[in-house]
């Protein structure tokens, strides 16, 4: 939960830009990127996660290093990767999301 | 030295070993506190400890959250979980950590509907999925975690989700690190600042422990030649006569933080007025609750928890280890009754706790693995 894991930023979603897909060792999964508001962020960019949130910017050579690191404490690491992995930020969020928007426009109807 | 040949620069750590044996006064013993369960980590899977000076040691202070929590506030997610139509959910470190009534693990097997999650927002769209249901997220951890926490909560006010609460135990390292300079059982020469609590912060928080407490504190990568770097850097200043706020990571920690994250926080949580930590006690405005105006997110609002202390398991020394008082092989029931798989104490079953970390990289005194490595 403590751990800050390195990923890149494959695409920002055009409907709500404070979420993002990023690649992490091969996951892809959305999080969201709200906090880094006052930074440019674009696809390519290095970012360290903590719980489903982008905390701050990095350079490739920060994120190897980030990534030597986890790797080399093992389970602690792996057990982060699998939660990751089995996170769902994406779908529900986004619709969500559109079900109130719509939501909201048939109630101004 | 078989542990230095693991470094990424070997040559490079030998060379910073040398310096920093260099700096110590003779005669002098030297005591640095780090404050960050990924440093602790670090310093054990390296050995870093074993090739500083003898006269150089390197204790664990109060930087894993889940070591930190009372029981007590296990038993209250617990009370919450148990209503029936509660969906606890939680981060995983928190699951088989004992309360006075067992661990979430016991309780779900018992019945309870609790989940884990990588992140609030995942328990945000339980909520979400399950309108019938009331959904809690077991908040936990330092400032590093609260950002995340308090922009879930936003959303979740956005999105107009009315069945979502959070069960607030953040706590914020500032006080913890006041307190164990204010405690007479132990005396500090410098601290190896956290990481990636200070990515939030920022350097600035820590200025009245270089310049009222006079003892220098660098903020810390996690690479081991960061956190040999970070001790060199604290022996300078002391062999200079120095006492201050110095980044080692500032290629990751802005002097001043991430502004947003503090703002995110700041909007939707306050300081309490006093919180208990293992194995410290209580310590005045050291932790976060949300504001009155969030209130309908507080499950600590919504549900009537029992609050009930929970007095530690005599064997357990997890206090003493969370100050720094004493090494986690020090404890009685380190290594024999208290193991990862059957833990006794919070600081063996996280991960990041010292003693699990001492466990997992086989460091049961510092005398055998000085016989190991000197072989």
């Amino acid at each position: 939960m403590c751990l800050g894991i390195p990923g890149t930023i494959v695409e920002i979603d055009v409907d709500r830009p404070d979420l993002a897909k990023v690649d992490v060792s091969g996951v892809r999964r959305m999080i969201n990127i709200g906090l880094l508001e006052n930074e440019i962020v674009e696809p390519g960019d290095w970012i360290l996660i903590h719980v489903g949130f982008a905390l701050s910017k990095i350079d490739e050579e920060e994120a190897a290093s980030a990534m030597a690191f986890l790797e080399g404490i093992g389970t602690a690491y792996e057990e982060e990767l699998a939660a990751l992995a089995s996170s769902e930020i994406e779908a529900g969020f986004i619709q969500a999301g559109r079900d109130i928007e719509s939501r909201w426009a048939a109630e101004e109807v | 030295m078989r542990f230095v040949d693991e470094f990424r620069d070997a040559d490079l750590a030998r060379a910073l070993a040398t310096q920093i044996a260099g700096l110590c006064e003779p005669g002098r013993k030297y005591k640095f506190m780090e404050v960050c369960g990924g440093h602790t980590h670090t310093i054990y899977k390296h050995g870093i400890e074993d090739y500083l000076p003898e006269a150089v040691s390197l204790v664990h202070g109060p930087g894993c959250p889940v070591c930190v929590l009372p029981m007590g506030r296990i038993d209250d997610a617990i009370a919450i979980a148990e209503h029936e139509d509660v969906i606890l959910t939680s981060f995983g470190d928190m699951m088989r950590v004992p309360g006075g009534r067992g661990s979430f693990f016991d309780s779900k097997a018992a019945g309870a509907d609790i989940r884990m999650v990588y992140s609030p927002l995942d328990a945000l769209k339980i909520a979400r999925q399950n309108p019938d249901k009331r959904v809690v997220f077991m908040a936990i951890g330092f400032e590093t975690t609260a950002p995340s926490t308090a922009m879930t909560v936003l959303r979740a006010k956005a999105e107009g989700i009315e069945n979502f609460s959070i069960f607030c135990n953040h706590v914020t390292i500032i006080p913890a690190i006041k307190a164990i300079l204010d405690s007479p059982d132990l005396r500090l020469d410098g601290f190896i600042g956290p990481g990636h609590v200070s990515t939030v912060i920022g350097c600035r928080p820590y200025h009245f422990i270089s310049h009222t407490h006079g003892k220098p504190l660098v903020c810390a990568g996690f690479e081991p030649l960061d956190v040999l770097q970070s001790v060199y850097m604290i022996l300078k200043q002391l062999s200079e006569g120095r006492s201050e706020v110095e980044n080692q990571y500032s290629r990751v920690v802005p002097w001043d933080g991430n502004v947003k994250a503090l703002q995110v926080i700041n909007e939707t949580m306050e300081l309490r007025p006093y919180f208990e930590w293992r194995g410290l006690g209580f310590i005045s405005q050291s932790a976060l609750k949300l504001r009155d105006s969030y209130a309908r997110y507080d499950a600590e609002v919504i549900f009537r928890v029992p609050g009930v202390r929970v007095a530690d398991p005599k064997a357990c020394q997890c206090g003493e280890v969370l100050k720094g008082v004493i090494k986690p092989y020090d404890c009685k029931v380190f290594g024999t009754a208290c193991t990862p798989e059957t833990p006794i104490g919070t600081c063996m079953v996280s991960s990041e706790g010292a003693c699990a970390a001492y466990y997992n990289f086989g460091r049961f005194t510092r005398k055998r693995v000085m016989e190991v490595t000197s072989a």
